[in-house]
């Protein structure tokens, strides 16, 4: 009877919310209005390779912020961590499409003043106020770097790059195939419906009512029986096209470079469906004990020398468009490479990771959140 | 000062023995009963799906997610039966190796398998499993070998097999050691008194050897089940598509969904299961050879 009554005023709250949004964390939290002095200390949780002494050791010379970097295997374990210990236990996080919402919403994060980010101006501008990480004009974050999820193929199976998703949905390639091990792969299965069955009517492959999901997992579990494995770490792929026991899969550019240096015989693309992909995001804690310190790590990353050591250390894209020149002065080509000078109509192709939810953004709630997409990735898999 | 704390323990016993049980005491209630507790009421908890927190109550919804489809019932059959299986098997390689090590070996001998036993655990877990990976991979040493003899390949790398393979081989000294300690407990004079009787070996075997090490089975037998139960790094390694554990399962529910709650529900079911399976342990006498 309890437990009904509690959830009740459960549900109640969360409507409340739900219809004052961010009325509390607004109160809770104020952007900075002016960057103080630094606090000496910086604590961040990042993707490995986020944090490298090529750029940090210059950082903590100019500003005496020392860093301390925790890495994160996961966005889900980036959102626990940012949590722990009441949320004053980090300062920034690297955080992905698909964390920055559950921050956001969970009162994790604080806005930004964009005024004191000076490179923001720069910024492509898909990536200026993108809808991961800014909520009614609210900037909760400052884009990073982004990259598309690939279509990796072995180019002695493909002799010409196939055009579309459909060659990891073919039973041809019956235990071939590889895709990462992650619910957030339902929505490389939806984009490829929303072309290959237009009747379903999906327009956004993260926003997916019952009718849609049900389509969509009807799909994956027919791919299933096709699957390899599903990887769970980079180095899980590379090993098994190293090995042959994978010819084609879905993959990041990070894998195609590491397999193409060691001589394996692959090549990635973009089919004619588009691609998802990941946008990362520097966030402060709404408790950040350092919070100047975080600033000004968020202004030293977002310069265009920052941003391109960093798209060229990672293999991905930086988000400010001064970085192109910088990265072929720093290894010549590179630029073109990393898709830093790409048109807008290659940014346009990929679509990018965020948090599922309940409310679909078009005034409807009938679609499935991510604890729903958890639980039909693992029936999928079975 | 010594002299003076041992002459008190003399003089008052149950100051002794609290002094030497409190903390051991005081570490399974507060860290092991404790956190079995916390998992119980968790279990029953929920998850506001907006802002991830836990919701306190009694709820039996992450009961009932798990009872309402054939997944997570399928994968606690695949881990219950995987688990038995490398258990069955463990038994069955360790036996000639134990026997040999104690009955037939001579000092140095036993010595010398008794070290290559060991020497696996002390490497690490990870470096065996993943040189598992690669010897079971499409173009492994284990094909390219089948392939050297004139047999045709096996597609076994990735699969439910290799999870089988491996995880025999990882458990394999943890039923050794308990069988070997056994078979040295029964008397050497047993073994002529049935062959005086007139037992061939196999009978002597079957009727002297057997029941008596029986206790040191049943004690390996928990290692291995409980070990193969519990695991989700091999599943995650070696395993294919299919191959989730409980384990993964649990995983997946803290770390990438923040279902704590769910989590702890599905956690309960192995609790269960290595109840009802220390019992029958218990039964064989396994906890009288620990």
């Amino acid at each position: 009877m309890r437990g009904r009554i509690r959830r009740r005023m459960a549900k109640l709250v969360l409507c409340l919310s739900a219809s004052l949004p961010f009325a509390q964390g607004a109160a809770a939290a104020q952007p900075l209005s002016a960057i103080g002095k630094g606090e000496g200390v910086l604590n961040l949780v990042a993707w490995e390779g986020y944090a490298q002494d090529q750029w940090v050791k210059p950082f903590e010379a100019a500003t005496g912020c020392q860093v301390h970097a925790k890495y994160a295997g996961s966005s889900d374990e980036m959102v626990a961590l940012m949590r722990s210990g009441g949320g004053s236990q980090y300062d920034a996080v690297s955080a992905s499409g698909d964390a920055t919402l559950r921050l956001i919403y969970g009162r994790d994060v604080q806005p930004i003043n964009m005024a004191l980010i000076p490179q923001w101006k720069n910024f492509i501008p898909q990536l200026k106020a993108p809808e991961f990480n800014t909520v009614k004009g609210v900037h909760y974050g400052v884009s990073y770097e982004w990259g598309p999820n690939t279509l990796l193929y072995s180019t002695k199976t493909f002799p010409t790059a196939p055009t579309s998703w459909s060659v990891i949905y073919d039973a041809k390639y019956r235990g071939k195939v590889t895709v990462p091990d992650n619910p957030i792969q339902i929505a490389d299965a939806a984009l490829y419906l929303s072309k290959a069955q237009p009747a379903l009517g999906i327009t956004d492959p993260y926003e997916l009512n019952r009718a849609q999901m049900d389509a969509v997992v009807a799909l994956l579990k027919k791919q299933a029986g096709l699957i390899k494995k599903y990887w769970a770490l980079a180095s899980d792929e590379i090993q098994l096209f190293t090995s042959g026991d994978a010819v084609v899969g879905a993959a990041w550019p990070y894998q195609t470079n590491t397999l193409q240096a060691a001589k394996v015989p692959v090549a990635d693309t973009i089919p004619a469906e588009g691609a998802t992909g990941w946008a990362d995001t520097w966030m402060i804690s709404s408790k950040a004990p350092h919070p100047n310190c975080a600033y000004m790590w968020i202004n030293w990353v977002t310069t265009p020398k920052v941003q391109a050591e960093q798209a060229i250390y990672f293999g991905e894209t930086p988000a400010n468009s001064l970085a192109c020149k910088e990265m072929d002065e720093e290894q010549a080509g590179t630029c073109a490479k990393y898709h830093a000078n790409a048109p807008s109509s290659y940014f346009d192709q990929v679509r990018f990771w965020k948090t599922p939810r309940s409310d679909c953004g078009n005034g409807k709630t009938d679609c499935l959140d991510y604890t729903i997409w958890q639980r039909e990735w693992q029936a999928i898999k079975g | 000062m010594t002299r003076l704390l041992s002459a008190f323990g003399w003089r008052h016993r149950g100051a002794a023995n609290a002094a030497l049980l409190g903390l051991p005491f005081l570490w399974f209630a507060c860290l092991y009963l404790a956190a079995i507790g916390a998992l119980f009421i968790t279990a029953f908890w929920t998850v506001d799906e907006l802002s991830g927190d836990l919701i306190p109550g009694f709820s039996l919804t992450n009961f009932r997610q798990l009872l309402s489809g054939p997944t997570y019932i399928h994968i606690a059959w695949r881990t219950i039966s995987i688990a038995a299986a490398v258990t069955v098997t463990d038994a069955v390689l360790a036996w000639p190796i134990a026997y040999a090590m104690i009955r037939l070996a001579g000092p140095r001998l036993r010595a010398a398998l008794m070290a290559l036993v060991l020497v696996p655990l002390w490497s690490s877990y990870l470096a065996r499993v993943y040189a598992w990976r690669l010897i079971l991979a499409h173009d492994g040493v284990l094909n390219w070998a089948l392939t050297k003899i004139g047999l045709p390949d096996l597609h076994i790398g990735y699969s439910n097999w290799a999870m089988w393979i491996v995880f025999s081989y990882l458990w394999l000294p943890f039923m050794i050691l308990p069988i070997a300690a056994a078979v040295e407990r029964i008397p050497p004079s047993l073994l002529e008194a049935s062959a005086d009787l007139g037992a061939r070996g196999m009978a002597t075997f079957r009727r002297v050897v057997l029941p008596m090490a029986l206790p040191g089975m049943a004690a390996g037998a928990i290692f291995t089940f409980s070990l193969t139960l519990g695991d989700f790094v091999t599943p995650m390694l070696v395993g294919g598509r299919g191959s989730d554990f409980i384990g993964n399962v649990v995983y997946a529910n803290v770390g990438v969904t923040n279902n704590i709650p769910f989590a702890a529900a599905y956690a309960v079911l192995p609790l269960g299961v290595m109840a009802v399976f220390l019992l029958i342990t218990r039964r064989l006498g396994a906890f009288d050879a620990l």
